[in-house]
């Protein structure tokens, strides 16, 4: 992958987050979102280091890693709004996208959830052979859960392939790392025995580097890595902050982070001439997005416990009232 | 014919599938050297890459099999402790049970969580005595709590061969229960389909797991006077109300005993369905463990919270009173 092709990358996520703050508010897609605007550069990155059939799991912030590792931005964003044709045929939404052709495991509605489902992976793809690696994305709010500091053990005792990624945006929701965190997040990774590096995750290119090293030594049986990601939010926590008016970060502190833009680092690195073109493909595909989008079909309520058993099993209804398989 | 007991029904279950199945993988707790004797020589047998022992991480060692079961594996989680369910609530039923409908079908998560020793040991105290297969039914995750060798060993192949996460409790009370039988007959059996052990026309008792054997006791103890029929539903979900209907058709009467919790155990939810739906001649009854049961340590204290013998004969001689 290119220097422009990462830019590419970054701008779909910004205008596909940008587009779906709009269907946000024009009530489209219901429930909001937790824009990613701000750290594409990391999704960008490190999905830049990988191959098609690598697994990745995210987050409730998800949007930029799924699109990253290859999904469709119109079934994407149909999903977001509920339709069938979305990539989890509107079961999942925002929080739940997932695309297992493509190795992305899902995002996640619980925080630091997707490590264990990842290593798990990497050991199951570590047995049936091969060079196959797994990638574990959460935030800064992550290293707090009890459930990925014990994934760290298990993957460092039985040196599994599985890159983890923190994304530390300064925030658990609305808490400071400096109010959440004793130590340091790469000291977490240190403690197990993890090669751990923090880098700058504004910077595309620093992550990819970066990343592409920690995956070349998981690939070769080195074991996993850990990347501390150093990044900004630029939005809210979620769209309910743009009505609910949340204070937690200041006018200056705002301006300051968002003053340098990762899709400006990226961008200052191509021509003018080529940056354009870029933006411009990215639009095409955006307005392609939100129209098959708005023009999917609604599911049918009466499938609404579709999928629930693999094998096509009904409870009753809430009426009592016998369902058929 | 040999006599087989529960404990070793669910070794061969796991044996077999083992060696049918590369796919199959056991996680767990000292499994290597079998402290529960599910696993005993399993490791050995299949070594570490299939057998594989696991550091006290219980929520993360759950959802590590989740993984592995999207990336193609069939993992089988032994739990010592049917305590440690709610500690790995989250990642069994939040994370492997939601994933198929999340994604609208894109996976399932054929993962087996087992418990060999569930419910009261006796003497073990607050931690170590639960029996949560309702809390697991409430939520839809398939649940089976098999009574007999034969069913033992029938449920767990059928779990393990589920393309969906099912949880099997095996009661410690129903451990030693030992059955004549040929090993050559022992097959799968359907989850979702329930099995009446001894045939009565005056009341069907609904009993689960290591109280089937009570049940069978109170059937034998009052065979003189009430013509018990005992109705297990193997599974308790999904449960079958169809066989329930059947066996209800022919007595009209229900009493329950259920392990569980009074408030929104599966007792609760067999008898309200019966007065609902099915064909009563009296109002049924329900033996269960009290509202919020905790059980404390001494012996007398420990077996005065959970169902008994005596309770359901009570019962039972209730609900027929007026026949």
């Amino acid at each position: 992958m290119t220097v422009a092709e990462r830019y590419r990358t970054m701008r779909l996520i910004r205008r596909f987050e940008e587009r779906a703050i709009e269907l946000v508010r024009a009530g489209e897609i219901v429930g909001g979102i937790h824009p990613y605007i701000g750290q594409e550069a990391i999704a960008a990155g490190v999905c830049a280091a990988l191959r098609v059939d690598d697994v990745v799991t995210s987050t409730h912030r998800g949007h930029g890693h799924v699109l990253a590792k290859g999904a469709d931005p119109a079934r994407m964003m149909a999903e977001l709004a509920g339709r069938e044709n979305g990539l989890n045929r509107g079961r999942g939404g925002s929080m739940h996208a997932a695309d297992f052709s493509l190795g992305i495991y899902g995002a996640n509605g619980i925080v630091g959830a997707g490590g264990p489902i990842a290593t798990g992976a990497a050991w199951a793809m570590r047995q049936s052979g091969g060079d196959r690696i797994a990638v574990s994305f959460f935030g800064d709010g992550a290293v707090n859960q009890g459930v990925l500091l014990e994934t760290l053990n298990l993957a460092a005792l039985w040196r599994l392939p599985v890159l983890f990624v923190c994304e530390n945006n300064g925030y658990a929701t609305t808490l400071t790392v400096a109010a959440a965190v004793a130590g340091t997040i790469t000291g977490r990774a240190a403690a197990f025995g993890i090669p751990a590096s923090t880098v700058d995750g504004m910077d595309a290119e620093a992550v990819y580097e970066a990343a592409t090293v920690a995956v070349e030594a998981a690939r070769g049986g080195a074991g996993p890595a850990f990347l501390e990601c150093l990044t900004y939010r630029f939005d809210a926590h979620h769209t309910w902050e743009h009505k609910a008016k949340v204070r937690y970060r200041t006018a200056d502190e705002l301006a300051s982070g968002r003053a340098r833009d990762p899709l400006d680092v990226q961008g200052a690195r191509l021509s003018e001439v080529e940056r354009t073109a870029l933006d411009q493909a990215v639009e095409a595909t955006l307005e392609h997005a939100v129209a098959f989008a708005l023009d999917g079909p609604h599911p049918d309520p009466a499938g609404a416990l579709d999928h629930l058993y693999r094998d096509g099993l009904r409870g009753r209804s809430g009426t009592g009232a016998r369902m058929v398989i | 014919m040999p006599l087989l007991s529960y404990l070793k029904a669910l070794h061969r279950a796991l044996g077999d599938e083992l060696a049918r199945d590369s796919a199959v993988c056991v996680f767990g707790e000292d499994i290597g050297v079998g402290v529960n004797n599910v696993t005993s020589g399993l490791l050995k047998r299949y070594g570490p890459d299939r057998v594989v022992d696991m550091p006290l991480s219980e929520q993360a060692f759950t959802s590590f099999a989740t993984g592995a079961a999207i990336a193609g594996r069939r993992p089988v989680i032994e739990f010592q402790i049917p305590s440690l369910l709610f500690l790995v609530f989250e990642q069994i039923v939040n994370q492997a049970h939601k994933f198929s409908l999340m994604t609208g079908g894109q996976t399932g998560v054929p993962v087996t969580y087992f418990l060999p020793g569930s419910g009261s040991r006796v003497g073990w105290a607050g931690q170590h005595s639960d029996h949560p297969y309702s809390l697991f039914a409430h939520a839809g995750v398939k649940t089976v709590v098999p009574a007999t060798p034969t069913d033992a060993y029938g449920l767990f192949v059928t779990a393990i061969r589920d393309d969906d996460p099912v949880v099997l409790f095996g009661p410690s009370g129903s451990m030693g229960v030992r059955e004549d039988l040929d090993l050559e007959a022992l097959a799968p059996v359907p989850l979702g389909v329930g099995r009446v052990h001894r045939p009565g026309t005056d009341v069907t008792v609904v009993a689960i797991g290591h109280l089937v054997q009570t049940a069978l006791a109170v059937a034998d103890r009052l065979a003189d006077q009430v013509s018990v029929e005992v109705f297990d539903p193997r599974t308790v979900y999904p449960f079958d109300w169809p066989g329930l209907a059947a066996s209800l058709a022919r007595t009209g009467r229900l009493v329950v005993i259920d392990d569980s919790n009074r408030t929104c155990g599966i007792g609760g939810e067999i008898v309200a369905t019966a007065a609902e739906e099915m064909r009563l001649v009296a109002p049924p009854k329900r033996i269960t463990r009290p509202d919020g049961a905790v059980l404390p340590f001494a012996i007398e204290l420990d077996r005065a919270l959970q169902p008994s013998e005596d309770q359901l004969i009570t019962a039972v001689l209730e609900v027929v009173k007026d026949a």
